[in-house]
């Protein structure tokens, strides 16, 4: 047993009543700090639900208004027939599905070599002062408004493809493809080069130690070990790709036929949506059919994100 | 009542995991307890329990009583803001914030409403003395807090930890990642600061214990082995395992 | 790997690395050509567009209004609509993102709820920009029945804006050790104090880079802006209205491009191409010089 003196007891029972809610001289100012801190873990649960919220809006919107294509539009027209003619009643979509996937294909058969090899230059080759130096070029690259890069295109690219190929038009799939993929290189590299970063030294290390040179190393070594990431950087070019507007629509022609080659003026969903849509009345079919389109767009955007959560945690749950 | 803090059969659960297994003891006022035993044997997590910092790990469920002046710090009438006021901690690792010497010592007293310059200077000047830390920085108090060494640092955080006046003092493992030297220092400190602070130090070097403590808790496995006056414990200690550990057969 | 078909000691390499040395050399070659020159190509391109462009302005080109007509025509209106807009947006989406972002990092219970929280998240900023704008013209054209307004522009845009900070504030304020927070909270301080006291401040530079990557994106935004606030400006400067026409200089751009029939437009858009990239790149550099001043500073 402890014994304390008289005065020590006393300090003690100050401290037990001191630490009471509703006593103490300050108790004023505890209610209100309380009262703040409650009132701001509201306000913060409450924009993430807003946040939530117009993901759902957008969805829900998208949905509802592109669905009412379907009144008077069948879904093997919409889906199948390559016959966009809104004025005469045809709303074949299929000509802008089969633009959006084959410029998406197109730009990634461009841009993935040359991103994942600079990449790797980044990564594995230069000198750190030249690395330090070149990161933040890139990442500003990756901020540089897209009408940039459609007036580039527009204003650079198209000469010079007319002067290569002596052709009249220069506007279609090819042009789009090299304008979309100097504003996806940026974005796939950076994300690469921090796939390729992140690969252990050890693993570098050892590949060295049995002989190998560095060309063998990283083709062996670094390239595998990092796949995932990089897997994970094209799939966000992609995404970036898809939904890429102003640049696309700037020097691809839009005109609704099919491409049937690289140079034939076509169009894909996002440059359409942009063309038509300030020209009509929101409550026509016309209106619903590009919504529907959108509908479409987002729908591929979101699938990609979740696909690329599915990469993750398999990667998380293998390694 | 008898002692400052007392601790009646208490009980910490992190999810399923029992950290403490009925402990039972009384921690005396303005006087220094050790707390020791091998790592993961709960010390560090005892101690968190007196300031409720382990309120912050989610999952962590607490049965018991464990009384501070008198009140039960868990039971709903407590203000958990004014019990860290009241008792004050500092941690392994010196942790100040990257502000100058001055804000840190003063980031107390502001979070309590204190504003006036003069009396922050103040209690400024009066904290840092009180760490044996005044002389040493009075002439740099803008600087930042990062530029003074590991052992500066540590007693910084001491500094700031008595600036809001508190009545308990918790030490978890305060000197182990500084060098001999600081170490040193802080313990002397420990010494002088006993006479107006309650302080309760975990400790992994059984030596510092003997040292610097009036009381000493051995902890095993989440339990209480043994506690008593540091002479008594290390000389003669009543537990077989007590006598195991301080003779170094295991730990 | 085997180049002689003599046999030899295993360990001679001297022969076996011939070939793939030669191979690594061409590789080391390949790669620092391709990574010089893709880049340098590149930067060269808007190198050029500036010099192109920027030695041409003049203080008329910035202030006056464009012509639909004549020769002479300035980016006055669509100048100061970027700024404006830009601002309302952030006005609106820096505290909601904030907050959000706080919220995942601090006050979020780990669970389930928390991942679709944030699969929301994620899911937002990878929608489209044209989508926003499809949204936006749901929402204020047809709903609310504004038509192409400042505000419908503005709010579609703070939409855009929303995934990112969010994502950024997160990050940043996870980023902050734990150990600062412990301290703070061993002095007594409630969650609201250790977030404004400490949290924000030392994860200051991360959110200040996260809002100038914002910025500097909604400044150059267009397919948002065409869809709800339109490509025309109400023709005055300084135009406070929030429900005027909209058209920001990014769409200006566009605009001047595709559809203008004054004689000179090749011009403008030359020198408002300029203007553009200039004022992404301010944003996005100046803002963030002194903070990296500053992390230098509290690191010594």
């Amino acid at each position: 047993m402890i014994e304390m003196n008289q005065t020590v007891q006393t300090a003690s029972a100050e401290l037990g009543n001191s630490i009471r809610t509703g006593s103490g001289k300050s108790f004023d100012r505890r209610a209100r700090l309380r009262w703040a801190n409650s009132a701001f873990r509201i306000a913060c649960i409450a924009a993430a639900a807003f946040v939530c919220l117009v993901l759902f809006g957008i969805l829900f919107l998208m949905f509802r208004t592109g669905v009412l294509t379907f009144q008077e539009v069948s879904f093997a027209e919409f889906f199948f027939s390559a016959d966009w003619d809104p004025e005469n009643g045809k709303y074949g979509a299929l000509l802008f599905i089969f633009g959006t996937v084959a410029l998406t294909a197109l730009t990634l058969l461009i841009s993935v070599p040359f991103s994942v090899l600079i990449a790797v230059f980044l990564a594995e080759v230069t000198p750190k002062w030249l690395r330090n130096l070149l990161r933040p070029v890139l990442d500003l690259l990756v901020g540089i408004p897209s009408v940039v890069y459609g007036y580039l295109g527009l204003t650079v690219l198209i000469p010079w493809l007319r002067d290569m190929t002596g052709k009249d038009l220069a506007d279609g799939l090819l042009a789009a493809a090299i304008v979309l993929t100097i504003m996806v290189l940026p974005t796939i590299s950076r994300v690469s080069d921090d796939a390729i970063s992140a690969v252990p030294k050890k693993y570098r290390d050892a590949s060295y130690a049995l002989g190998s040179n560095r060309f063998q190393t990283i083709f062996r070594v670094v390239l595998p070990a990092s796949s995932r990431g990089i897997v994970y950087a094209v799939i966000l070019g992609m995404a970036r790709a898809i939904g890429e507007t102003m640049a696309v629509v700037m020097v691809i022609g839009n005109t609704a036929q099919i491409a049937d080659s690289l140079f034939t003026p076509t169009a894909v969903l996002t440059s359409n949506i942009v063309m038509q849509i300030s020209s009509v009345e929101f409550d026509s079919t016309w209106n619903y059919a590009l919504y529907m389109m959108g509908f479409l767009l987002l729908v591929i955007s979101l699938i990609m994100i979740v696909a690329v959560r599915f990469l993750q945690k398999r990667g998380v749950r293998e390694s | 009542m008898k002692a400052l803090i007392e601790i009646d059969k208490l009980n910490l659960f992190y999810g399923t995991f029992q950290a403490l297994k009925n402990v039972s003891m009384e921690i005396p006022q303005r006087a220094i307890t050790a707390f020791i035993g091998p790592s993961g044997c709960g010390k560090s997590t005892l101690l968190r329990t007196l300031n409720r910092m382990n309120d912050m790990i989610p999952g962590t469920r607490i049965e018991g009583k464990i009384a501070v002046g008198g009140t039960d710090i868990y039971s709903g009438e407590v203000h958990v803001e004014t019990l860290r006021k009241k008792v004050g901690m500092v941690f392994q690792q010196p942790n100040p914030f990257p502000k100058s010497i001055y804000d840190n010592v003063a980031y107390g007293p502001r979070l309590h409403g204190i504003r006036g310059k003069k009396q922050l200077d103040e209690i400024v000047e009066s904290s840092l003395r009180a760490a044996a830390l005044w002389d040493e920085v009075k002439d740099h108090l803008k600087r930042s807090a990062l530029s003074i060494s590991g052992g500066q640092q540590q007693r910084l955080c001491i500094a700031r930890a008595l600036a809001v006046e508190p009545d308990v003092l918790l030490m978890d493992e305060a000197t182990s990642a500084l060098d001999p030297i600081s170490t040193l220092k802080i313990e002397e400190l420990a010494q002088e600061l006993k006479d107006k602070y309650t302080i309760v130090m975990v400790t992994h070097n059984m030596h510092q214990a003997a040292r610097v403590s009036h009381q000493t808790v051995f902890f095993l496995n989440g339990e209480v082995v043994e506690y008593s006056e540091t002479e008594k414990l290390f000389s003669d200690p009543s537990d077989q395992r007590t006598e195991d550990y301080i003779s170094g057969r295991f730990g | 790997m085997n180049e002689s078909t003599r046999s030899e000691a295993p360990y001679s390499f001297g022969k076996r690395n011939s070939s793939s040395a030669l191979y690594d050399r061409i590789f080391t070659g390949l790669v620092w050509g391709i990574g010089i020159l893709v880049i340098l190509f590149i930067v060269g391109l808007l190198f050029m567009l500036l010099k192109n462009g920027l030695p041409k302005l003049t203080w008329d080109f910035l202030y006056s209004i464009p012509s639909e007509i004549e020769e002479g025509g300035g980016i006055g209106p669509a100048l100061f609509n970027s700024f404006y807009l830009l601002a309302i947006s952030l006005i609106i989406s820096i505290p909601i993102g904030l907050a959000a972002g706080i919220y995942l990092a601090e006050f979020a219970p780990n669970n389930k709820l928390i991942d679709f929280v944030r699969i929301c998240v994620e899911g937002l900023s990878s929608v489209p920009s044209i989508i926003f704008g499809l949204f936006g013209i749901a929402l204020f054209v047809e709903m609310f029945q504004i038509g192409l307004t400042i505000l419908g522009g503005a709010i579609s845009l703070a939409f855009l804006n929303l995934p990112m900070l969010t994502r950024i504030t997160e990050e940043s304020i996870r980023a902050v050790p734990v150990e600062m927070k412990n301290a703070s909270f061993a002095l007594g301080s409630t969650h609201l104090q250790t977030i404004r006291r400490v949290l924000i401040p030392v994860a200051l530079n991360g959110l200040i880079t996260g809002i100038c990557l914002t910025a500097g994106r909604a400044f150059g935004e267009s397919a948002v802006i065409i869809l709800t606030a339109g490509v025309t400006t109400s023709g005055v400067m300084w135009d406070f209205n929030l429900f005027s026409p909209g058209e920001t200089l990014a769409v200006h751009l566009w605009y001047v491009q595709s559809e203008a029939i004054v004689p000179d437009a090749q011009e403008i858009a030359q020198k408002a191409t300029s203007v553009l990239i200039f004022i992404v790149l301010l944003i996005n550099i100046v803002f963030r010089v002194p903070l990296w001043l500053n992390s230098r500073k509290t690191k010594s």
